[in-house]
């Protein structure tokens, strides 16, 4: 390695003369130390505020137990009553996931800021980020007020959410294409509209595609608790059987949810796993 | 007759650097012309201005002022009313290929006629019988009509840059403008690629501008040279004046290292300097 050994020498030389390692300097202890203090206070102060009291559950333990033996007997006696109950969930998540694509679609372009200028992006994406804002819950509670109790409030809740959602997605997807083809479609002359047909499209369809199926995943899963607020749906048959205290009619609502959205997931992820 | 290309005193600046600093260049119609210069020297820049897909700089009125075949694509840093018009009669060949991946190989040449055809028509993909005919023509002359059916993607670099090519032939295109296309080939793609466009200008008397890092190219298989550096044109004329001495000067240091065509193997005696120079 080293010629001579005079070198040798000169080389162990530097490494006596090398610096001390590094100290953390005082203040930034001392910041590291505040920071993990206030995130302390900060735990105390929710434990508090969610009247957090394991001895509640151990107290309570005969109710726990009633319930538990009660859901280990799933009742499935009125089972097409759930099993339609189930079907209108799952319409709830396919009307509201498609009308949101369909809107979705000229929003997400008009929000990319490759595709258009940026005073046109700006405010559409505003108004989809305060679309994605408040969580479908709250947009049920609204339509339910608006159009009645049932599915109809459902759907208008998920689609108006899923909009904000879907807009997002598929923006981000056509701000990361390759401009490339969009430019070989201008260089021959082609409109606007032709240059996101062309050249856009063909680019994000696949990525759109996987978008959509995953938002009917969630929107199924999002249909369900939607009922509990009276948007339609499984969800309100469950909140009934909680209401008269039938749980194991409840648990039997349960384990068609679970299989229903695990049977979804699983068909949902073979079709996306053939577009990527 | 209209020039089928003209810049006049066209000028782009990114930040502090100017990429083109105010070039005047015309194109004949049926012309074949190298663009030549090292990474940075200002030819995709041009090539970009000239099918106005970036804007010159607004300097003064008149100035940054690009025609084809008489109508405008942009002037003083704007573009013309007329550039879709103008367009037309452009065709684009990228290094990178610039083909909708996705979508088949018929479809991609197909896009050449949205210029020419109706809106609505275009943007609903309605092609008619004649408008395939002609777009399987132009695959069958570039050479890849066995390709048709197939997506853009799945195709090697040079059929994919010969797609390119149909596209422009169904376009109509009577000027066509390729940048580096044989930059990201292998020589034996390269050299098909170079062949097709060259047949396709001279059977059809297309004008061609190729931008080139291939001094060998440039001198075999076009008769006018323009060089560039540092955002000017250095040099403008028959590629028989091309000699190693200039292009020792044009590529900088770094020429050695530049593999050079056998012609040029031997640098040239000083007193044989061309009477250009570099400024």
């Amino acid at each position: 390695m080293f010629a001579t050994e005079a070198e040798r020498t000169a080389h162990r030389a530097a490494e006596r003369t090398l610096p001390a390692p590094p100290v953390t300097p005082f203040l930034t202890r001392l910041t590291r130390l505040a920071g993990a203090a206030l995130v302390a206070v900060v735990l105390v102060f929710a434990w508090h505020e969610a009247e957090m009291n394991p001895a509640q559950l151990v107290r309570d333990a005969g109710n726990m137990a009633t319930l538990g033996a009660d859901f280990l007997r799933p009742d499935f006696t009125d089972w097409d009553v759930y099993f339609n109950a189930m079907l209108e969930t799952l319409a709830i998540a396919i009307w509201g996931t498609l009308l949101a694509v369909i809107v979705g679609i000229p929003f997400g372009i008009l929000s990319a800021d490759n595709v258009v200028p940026h005073w046109v992006a700006f405010p559409i994406r505003r108004v989809m980020d305060a679309c994605r804002a408040i969580n479908e819950l709250v947009f049920a509670l609204i339509f339910i007020a608006a159009v009645g109790l049932g599915p109809f409030a459902g759907v208008l809740a998920l689609w108006i959410h899923t909009t904000g959602v879907i807009a997002k997605l598929f923006s981000e997807a056509v701000e990361a294409i390759d401009p490339a083809p969009v430019e070989g479609i201008r260089g021959t002359g082609g409109t606007w509209l032709q240059e996101i047909i062309y050249g856009v499209l063909p680019q994000v369809l696949p990525l759109w595609i996987s978008y959509a199926l995953y938002r009917f995943e969630s929107n199924v899963r999002s249909a369900t608790v939607l009922g509990i607020v009276g948007g339609g749906g499984i969800g309100m048959t469950f909140n009934e059987t909680m209401r008269g205290f039938l749980y194991s009619q409840a648990a039997a609502i349960l384990i068609i949810v679970i299989l229903t959205v695990t049977m979804l997931d699983m068909i949902s992820q073979r079709i996306r796993k053939r577009f990527i | 007759m209209a020039a089928a290309l003209q810049l006049d005193r066209v000028s782009k600046t990114y930040g502090a650097m100017r990429a083109v600093d105010n070039v005047s260049i015309l194109i004949r119609e049926g012309e074949r012309v190298a663009l030549i210069g090292a990474s940075g020297s200002g030819k995709s820049t041009l090539i970009r201005l000239a099918s106005g897909l970036i804007l010159a700089d607004a300097q003064g009125s008149g100035t940054g002022a690009v025609h084809a075949f008489g109508l405008k694509v942009q002037e003083s840093g704007r573009l013309a009313s007329e550039v879709r018009a103008a367009r037309r009669n452009i065709g684009l060949v990228f290094q990178q290929f610039a083909l909708a991946g996705r979508l088949s190989v018929m479809t991609n040449v197909l896009v050449g006629v949205l210029g020419r055809i109706g809106a609505l028509r275009g943007t609903l993909g309605l092609f008619n019988a004649d408008e395939k005919r002609t777009a399987y023509a132009a695959l069958a002359e570039v050479g890849i009509a066995q390709h048709a059916a197939k997506r853009a993607r799945e195709l090697s670099g040079g059929q994919q840059q010969r797609v390119a090519i149909a596209r422009a032939l169904v376009q109509g295109a009577k000027l066509v403008l390729a940048d580096e296309p044989i930059a990201s080939l292998d020589p034996k793609s390269a050299k098909r690629v170079m062949d097709t466009l060259v047949t396709m200008s001279r059977d059809h008397g297309i004008a061609l501008v190729v931008s080139l890092h291939q001094v060998d190219y440039a001198t075999a298989y076009f008769d006018r040279v323009i060089a560039m550096n540092a955002g000017r044109v250095v040099f403008d004329g028959p590629a028989s004046q091309i000699n190693a001495a200039f292009l020792t000067e044009l590529y900088g240091a770094s020429a050695e290292e530049l593999i050079l065509p056998s012609q040029f193997a031997v640098a040239a005696p000083a007193d044989a300097a061309p009477s250009h120079t570099l400024s």
